[in-house]
């Protein structure tokens, strides 16, 4: 019987997201064309160590390479240097600029995030970076090479790994904070205050409740930022690390409904059936809650990237993942787990140097978030993929998670 | 160069090269090595690169204290020489080593 689809799968972004999309369309069985559209030069790479370990230690790029070229060509996934510049749903095409259109049965779409552009006196001034791309990590690494003094703008992920990677190679590093607290989105406030103190042991300055008004310069090139206290702080490199925003331009542009990323439903899929959108730049709406969330993090990569292919090869089940994310900086190694939600009541187990925090929500446990406390961080996966403990039978255990996880997962065993 | 041998479940094997301070996990993903995940990337924070290692320990030392407790929660058992390949990086030329790839990763 001839296949009904021919023109096969576009995926436009190669990040995490748009290449396990692809690897697992063909572990799946995909026969029909697979095509990357990526808009670097680089073999699709891994993004966590850009902020870690390739600041910090001058690691080898090409370590980086998510997967072999000889991978891609085995598989006949063709990658394509992009960037796309438009997709007509009528048609079912994407134009590349300066090439020839790509038809599609089904586009991905894992445009990722950038960076949130600040509109700030200075800011094309030399020795001001941001960090997103493999290319701006080693310009990053560079500076670092001759730097003396350095301000971050943002205490979130990026900004705080950078500051680590800074400090190990000797930076006088100093990082301006809007919130009270660091990594205020994302985490709890003894988490904050143990990355705090890791930071400031560190030789980290940390002024909160700061933000910058200026970037103040000298020939061209940055000298120092100025706060909203009206004082300076001499930097001779700057670090924009407030956040990211989605890339849903393109989305846009092709008449897909967004809403601070392109908005998809619990299958993943945009306001256009032919159209899945994964990644850093999809908001997942649940129709009956109608929460919305949008994840920045590898495993909502990889996991979006999966449950696409999934889908594409007939999955018919809503994508359901449990999210988790890390961080490491210097020696501090973060873990985090579930979601928490700003209701969340906390739980505290361990001391100050390692320790889990237990998010609670209406009586069940939502979240666990680990500081250098992996065994507790892994113990939490596995129980919250199974169940959400309730309080009880927490507190009956205080709040040993290890114990209770390996109590479930041997009466699992038991069962099969 | 030190060689690798990776023996799948079935008993099949497939051994490629790697270059010194190249980890296992690494060099499994760039060969294309079945079986071996490493979602993280090498940080040790996912147990997705979990391998026997069937050969003296000797070359590498015990697992550090975060690589012990990620051990203890893979999802094919541990045994006695249960390692993260992310963590196990040749440093000698020559050496051949000999690992089995778990059934499952996740």
């Amino acid at each position: 019987m001839p296949r009904p689809e021919m023109h096969g799968v576009v995926v436009i972004g190669a990040g995490h997201a748009g290449v396990e999309a692809a690897a697992s369309l063909r572990a799946g069985g995909y026969s029909g064309p697979v095509t990357v559209v990526g808009a670097e030069r680089h073999l699709p790479y891994q993004r966590p160590p850009l902020s870690k370990e390739m600041l910090a230690d001058g690691g080898d790029p090409g370590a980086l390479a998510l997967r072999s070229e000889a991978f891609f060509a085995d598989r006949g996934i063709v990658l394509r240097h992009g960037p796309a510049v438009d997709v007509d749903r009528a048609r079912q095409q994407v134009h590349i600029a300066g090439d020839r259109p790509l038809d599609y049965d089904h586009l991905v779409l894992a445009t990722g995030a950038a960076p949130r552009r600040i509109e700030l006196p200075g800011r094309s001034l030399r020795g001001v970076a941001e960090l997103r791309t493999l290319d701006d990590a080693l310009a990053l690494r560079a500076s670092l090479v001759g730097a003396g003094r350095m301000v971050v703008l943002g205490g979130g992920f990026i900004g705080m790994e950078v500051a680590s990677a800074a400090r190990k190679r000797g930076v006088d590093v100093s990082v301006v904070e809007l919130a009270d607290r660091l990594l205020g989105r994302a985490v709890s406030p003894p988490v904050s205050a143990a990355v705090a103190a890791h930071h400031r042991a560190d030789g980290v300055g940390l002024c909160f409740g700061e933000h910058a008004t200026e970037l103040v310069g000298d020939a061209g090139h940055v000298t120092g930022v100025r706060t909203g206290s009206g004082r300076v702080l001499p930097a001779d490199l700057v670090v924009l690390g407030i956040g990211a925003t989605a890339e849903d331009g393109l989305a846009r542009r092709a008449g897909l409904a967004t809403d601070g990323g392109v908005l998809v439903d619990r299958w993943l899929t945009t306001s256009d059936p032919r159209i899945i959108a994964i990644g850093d730049c999809a908001v997942v709406c649940d129709p009956a809650t109608g929460t919305r969330r949008r994840l920045e993090s590898i495993q909502n990569a990889t996991d979006h990237g999966r449950y696409a292919a999934a889908r594409i090869l007939g999955e018919e089940r809503p994508y359901c993942a449990l999210p988790w994310f890390w961080s490491n900086q210097g020696a501090l190694r973060l873990q985090l787990v579930g979601i928490a939600g700003d209701s969340a009541e906390l739980v505290v187990r361990g001391d100050a140097a390692r320790f889990s925090v237990f998010c609670m929500r209406d009586g069940r446990l939502t979240a666990v978030e680990s500081v250098n406390d992996p065994g507790t961080h892994m113990a939490a996966r596995r129980l919250l993929e199974r169940a959400t403990p309730g309080e009880a039978e927490l507190v009956a255990v205080d709040y040993d998670v290890r114990a209770l996880a390996r109590r479930v997962l041997a009466r699992e065993t038991a069962v099969a | 160069m030190p060689k690798v041998t990776y023996v799948y479940d079935d008993g099949s094997e497939h051994t490629v090269e790697v270059a010194v301070a190249t980890s296992l996990m690494r060099a499994a993903l760039r060969n294309q090595v079945r079986g071996i995940v490493g979602e993280c990337g090498g940080a040790a924070t996912c147990g997705t690169c979990h391998v026997y290692l069937d050969h003296s320990t000797e070359e590498f030392g015990p697992p550090s204290g975060d690589e012990d407790e990620m051990l203890e929660w893979t999802a094919a058992p541990r045994a006695e020489n249960s390692r993260l390949s992310c963590q196990l990086v040749p440093t000698e030329e020559g050496a051949h080593l000999v690992v089995r790839v778990p059934a499952e990763q996740v």
